[in-house]
């Protein structure tokens, strides 16, 4: 039944294109109600799935004579991912309730990428993985291309490209991999249990890992992901920061560790002070927590503090699988969920919320417009978001990121340092968006640069004149906030899910390897 | 001396002799009954009647599938080669389905023809494993492409590139002769399979090395393999849209196949290796050089174009460079490979010329920016050209991204260790990074630019819609379901025990 909600995306999104012009509520409802389907049966398979193991949904031949089949099946990783992505869906099309222009084609993009990144999350065959890790690229082009606000085509190009590079390391990868194992096989069981010589799991690790962490924005290959958030429409942002991202670090985990996993061993000898490409990743991980914290405290666009922060929590995700321990890893599953629930909500804030009523996204220029009196529902769903996203105990992130910390203390308790400068940054960079976009006191704030040019058109500007938070942005809210709290507050709602799946017999090599 | 039957030599080439047989019909109607008629009935007339020439040439080989090998490989018939007549053929189909609203020639009739005999060259050309009737049918082939070239005579640039073509390819016709007349001095056959056995050897030869250079030459040239490719730009530019279709469809197709055919059969046991570190001399280093320059070269310079035909040319040549590949594994999976590659490849390339055929007969011209908001314009066309793009660039699910996938699964296992030739694939999917940039720029200006105000609103022919719906769904079928086309292909190869 899980299968559906590929084909439910999929026949939604072919749907749409089939109506006639300028059918925008029709057009706006269908998406709704086809994201909706998808959410409902991921939500009711979520409900029913107890154990978490490997569960086939359908595994027919589909190329008999290259041994790739069409094999789709679920475990509690994939189950939690599903589940973010239903969710994010639903929030995605209400809070793009207000698109006007072509809304038939967005929609029709929209549910292409949601289709395909409920295909990632379920193929268990690599073949069939990679086609829909692919699909997700172009609709995403578009999405960002024809929809999008500043620089609109060079984000998307960007993007673009590094996904598609991404994909291709992994693809030289795969190929090897598939050929190494005789070429009779794709099912990423049956390879996982190929004796891959370490020799080659030691070049092929690093390669495919690199290639998925690009998407995942791990650090120094982040810079597609600011400017992609930037660029992108509010719902393709959300999908973008709250699936897409994560398609990398599912990638990471669920083919370059799972296929490779003594490429997380030890090298022979050291360089540079690195004993293993775990090492390698693990400290790229940190460096891109500590960096997009830090340039988060910087950005003067408020979009850009929400880009760059997707890249220090992305940082943490990374960081957990580098772990190679239980805690960590489920924390790094977890945080998966958890990252994408709130930097949707964030980008809905910051795109929809305030962007398309005040049409700046200035820290400085929203200082004035004293918007915590003026849209007073933005202001509250933005400090519940990023309390959360700081890690307030109570909220998903804070469970998820306390047990990637614990996972580091036991395996890098250097590193762990580092990590806890990050979160203190990241306390401080929330906090002075906050501060600057919806409680700037306007007596300081009128006295403040008066020529900075952005301030002139904002002159004559009164809190009346913004629109008030429509019903659906308050719906999309709520949806994101209870995803957040639910999980925050009783997180084995997950982890009864993830901790089976990480102990499935798929994950063995990886136990046996470097599992403490 | 074996004695000719000739019964069997006719027996043999019905589908030919079907096809030229249409051709002369399509061409007698025309002249003697419809000259006073306009140009487009005499096209729909001389184009339906050569289709079903076609159409009962692909249905005398599917009934009949006769198994021969006629004089040691002059004339053949097996699975693997009615598969590629029968690709040939359907591809003829579609080009002669383009050329009916095309307005700039008079001389329907002799179109007409022209493509026809192209594809019986082709189909002769697939059909043998002999030096001589291999040069034979490449220059019927050769000779009937030069004048689709310049068939618009109202266009001093068509010229210009029908010239072009023709001196180059006359040029790689001589390199090619003379690599064939060094192969006949040292095997005293024309035969592949002979010629093979009697060059195989511990060491090269110093006459074998520049025959295995000059037949690359002449083929590359047919290929449009860098640095052999100076025609291609033009002529895919400049000549008329369905002689520049053909040019890039079914001639492809047959080049490759028959390339493949004569390095791989003719020159056996002189490979060589192109694995890394471990380079051999051989055919195949110099094959894989070829295929270097032209992925680097193709993509690079498409990056630039502002012509969507063009643009198009340097992608034919960044594919014949991947395609190459295939050449260089030269196993039974990689000609599986190479044939699934071409054959789709084809399909797409087609498909796009039909798109481009409409608006340049519309706005006059294929430059980039006039593609601007083709996509609310003709809603039907822009998604056609989406999918012959994205499949070119290679996304799934359509042909072109399992076409690399198998393509390059098939070189990496054709060595003993998939380390040899991992450097010419992970090169071949850097140069595919590159190629989305410049898909995606043609995709953006139908999708994302708004249409220019002056531009006059782009009309969708109905038969021009049927063609590119086709195709596209072709492209769409043999991506989801590669296997349709896949275990056939197989089959034939392994039947034909090449």
């Amino acid at each position: 039944m899980l299968a559906w909600t590929i084909y439910i995306s999929f026949l939604g999104a072919a749907g749409l294109l089939l109506l006639p012009k300028g059918s925008t509520v029709v057009a706006r409802v269908l998406a709704l109600l086809t994201a909706v389907a998808g959410f409902a049966i991921a939500l009711t398979v979520f409900v029913h799935h107890r154990t978490g193991e490997m569960h086939t949904l359908i595994r027919v031949p589909w190329i008999p004579s290259l041994g790739i089949e069409y094999h789709l099946a679920d475990d509690g990783i994939s189950l939690t991912l599903v589940l973010l992505t239903g969710i994010i869906a639903v929030a995605g099309v209400l809070f793009s309730w207000n698109i006007q222009e072509r809304s038939k084609e967005f929609f029709a993009f929209y549910l292409l990428l949601i289709g395909a990144v409920y295909g990632v999350f379920l193929s268990f065959d690599l073949f069939l993985l990679f086609v829909f890790y692919e699909i997700v690229i172009i609709p995403k082009y578009f999405l960002i291309a024809i929809w999008g606000s500043t620089r609109r085509e060079y984000g998307a190009m960007k993007l673009a490209i590094y996904s598609f590079a991404g994909s291709a390391m992994v693809l030289v990868g795969l190929i090897a991999a598939y050929v190494e194992a005789g070429a009779h096989t794709a099912s990423l069981s049956d390879l996982a249990q190929y004796p891959f010589s370490p020799h080659f799991q030691m070049a092929a690790f690093p390669l495919v890992f690199t290639g998925f962490a690009i998407l995942a924005g791990m650090w120094p290959f982040h810079t597609w992901a600011p400017t992609g958030h930037v660029a992108a429409p509010t719902a393709a942002s959300m999908l973008l920061a709250g699936v897409v991202m994560k398609l990398g670090a599912y990638g990471c985990l669920r083919v370059a560790m799972t296929l490779f996993p003594l490429g997380l061993g030890p090298w022979s000898a050291h360089h540079l002070g690195f004993g293993s490409w775990r090492d390698v990743f693990a400290v790229l991980a940190v460096i891109g927590i500590v960096y997009g914290a830090s340039v988060a405290l910087v950005q003067k666009d408020f979009k850009f503090v929400i880009g760059y922060s997707s890249v220090s929590h992305m940082g943490f995700i990374l960081l957990g699988l580098m772990t190679l321990n239980q805690i960590g890893l489920s924390g790094a599953v977890l945080q998966m969920y958890s990252h994408g629930i709130l930097a949707g909500l964030l980008f809905a804030v910051v795109g929809r919320m305030v962007y398309n009523r005040t049409h700046t996204r200035e820290l400085a220029a929203l200082g004035p417009m004293n918007l915590s009196h003026a849209i007073p529902f933005a202001a509250v769903t933005f400090v519940i978001a990023g309390m959360a996203s700081m890690g307030l105990p109570g909220f998903s992130g804070f469970v998820a990121e306390l047990m990637i910390v614990i996972g580091v203390w036991r395996s890098y308790p250097l590193l762990a340092i580092f990590v806890g400068v990050g979160i203190v940054i990241g306390v401080v960079y929330v906090w002075r968006a906050m501060q600057k976009a919806f409680f700037a006191e306007s007596g300081v704030a009128a006295g403040f640069s008066p020529r900075e040019p952005g301030h002139e058109k904002d002159a004559g500007f009164s809190p009346g004149s913004l629109l008030p938070i429509t019903l659906q942005e308050k719906l999309g809210a709520i949806i994101l906030v209870a995803a957040s709290v639910v999980v925050g507050i009783y997180p084995q709602v997950l982890l009864n899910v993830i901790v089976p799946a990480l102990n499935s017999p798929l994950f063995a090599g990886l136990r046996q390897g470097s599992w403490q | 001396m074996i004695p000719i039957d000739y019964a069997q030599l006719l027996q043999l080439a019905w589908p030919e002799i079907i096809v030229v047989a249409a051709a002369l019909i399509a061409m007698a109607i025309d002249l003697i009954a419809l000259r006073q008629r306009p140009a487009r009935t005499r096209f729909a007339v001389a184009a339906s009647i050569a289709s079903i020439g076609c159409f009962a040439a692909i249905l005398r080989i599917l009934l009949a599938p006769d198994t021969a090998n006629l004089l040691d490989g002059t004339l053949i018939a097996n699975p693997l080669v009615h598969l590629v007549q029968i690709a040939l053929l359907s591809l003829a189909i579609f080009t002669l389905l383009l050329s009916v609203d095309a307005t700039f020639t008079q001389h329907v009739g002799e179109f007409v023809l022209l493509i026809m005999v192209a594809t019986a060259g082709t189909m002769f050309l697939v059909a043998s494993q002999d030096l001589l009737v291999i040069f034979i049918s490449l220059e019927l082939l050769s000779l009937s492409l030069y004048t689709l070239a310049a068939f618009n005579k109202r266009s001093l640039q068509s010229w210009e590139a029908a010239i072009k073509y023709y001196l180059f390819g006359g040029m790689s016709a001589a390199f090619l002769l003379f690599g064939f007349s060094l192969l006949y001095g040292l095997s005293n056959s024309t035969s592949l399979t002979h010629i093979a056995g009697a060059i195989h050897g511990p060491s090269l030869n110093p006459l074998l090395i520049i025959a295995i250079v000059t037949t690359t030459i002449g083929l590359g040239f047919k290929v449009a393999a860098v640095p052999f490719h100076f025609w291609a730009p033009d002529v895919y530019q400049e000549a008329p849209a369905p002689s520049a279709a053909f040019i890039a469809s079914a001639s492809k197709v047959a080049s490759f196949f028959i390339f493949f055919q004569i390095m791989a059969l003719g020159f056996a046991g002189s490979e060589g290796s192109a694995a890394l570190f471990h380079v051999v001399r051989g055919w195949v280093p110099v094959i894989a050089l070829t295929a270097t320059l032209s992925m680097l070269l193709g993509n690079l310079v498409a990056i630039r174009q502002t012509s969507l035909r063009r643009l198009l040319a340097y992608s034919a040549i960044a594919h014949a460079g991947y395609m190459l590949l295939g050449i260089v594994a030269h196993t039974q999976q990689s000609l599986a490979a190479l044939l699934y590659y071409v054959i789709t490849y084809a399909l797409a390339t087609l498909g796009a010329f039909a798109v481009i055929a409409v608006v340049e007969d519309q706005r006059g011209t294929d430059q980039l920016a006039h593609f601007d908001g083709l996509g609310r314009q003709a809603p039907v066309l822009s998604l056609g050209l989406a999918i012959f793009i994205l499949s070119l660039a290679g996304i799934p699910p359509l042909a072109g991204f399992f076409g690399k996938f198998y393509l390059f699964a098939t070189v990496l296992a054709s060595t003993p260790r998939p380390v040899g030739l991992l450097w010419l694939v992970a090169l071949a999917l850097a140069m595919s990074i590159v190629s989305l940039y410049y898909y995606l720029r043609v995709l953006k200006r139908v999708y994302v630019a708004p249409p220019s105000a002056d531009a006059p609103p782009i009309k969708s022919p109905a038969l021009s819609q049927f063609l590119v719906v086709l195709l596209a769904a072709a492209v769409l079928l043999f991506g989801c379901a590669p296997q349709l086309l896949l275990q056939w292909i197989q089959a034939a190869v392994q039947s034909s025990g090449l």
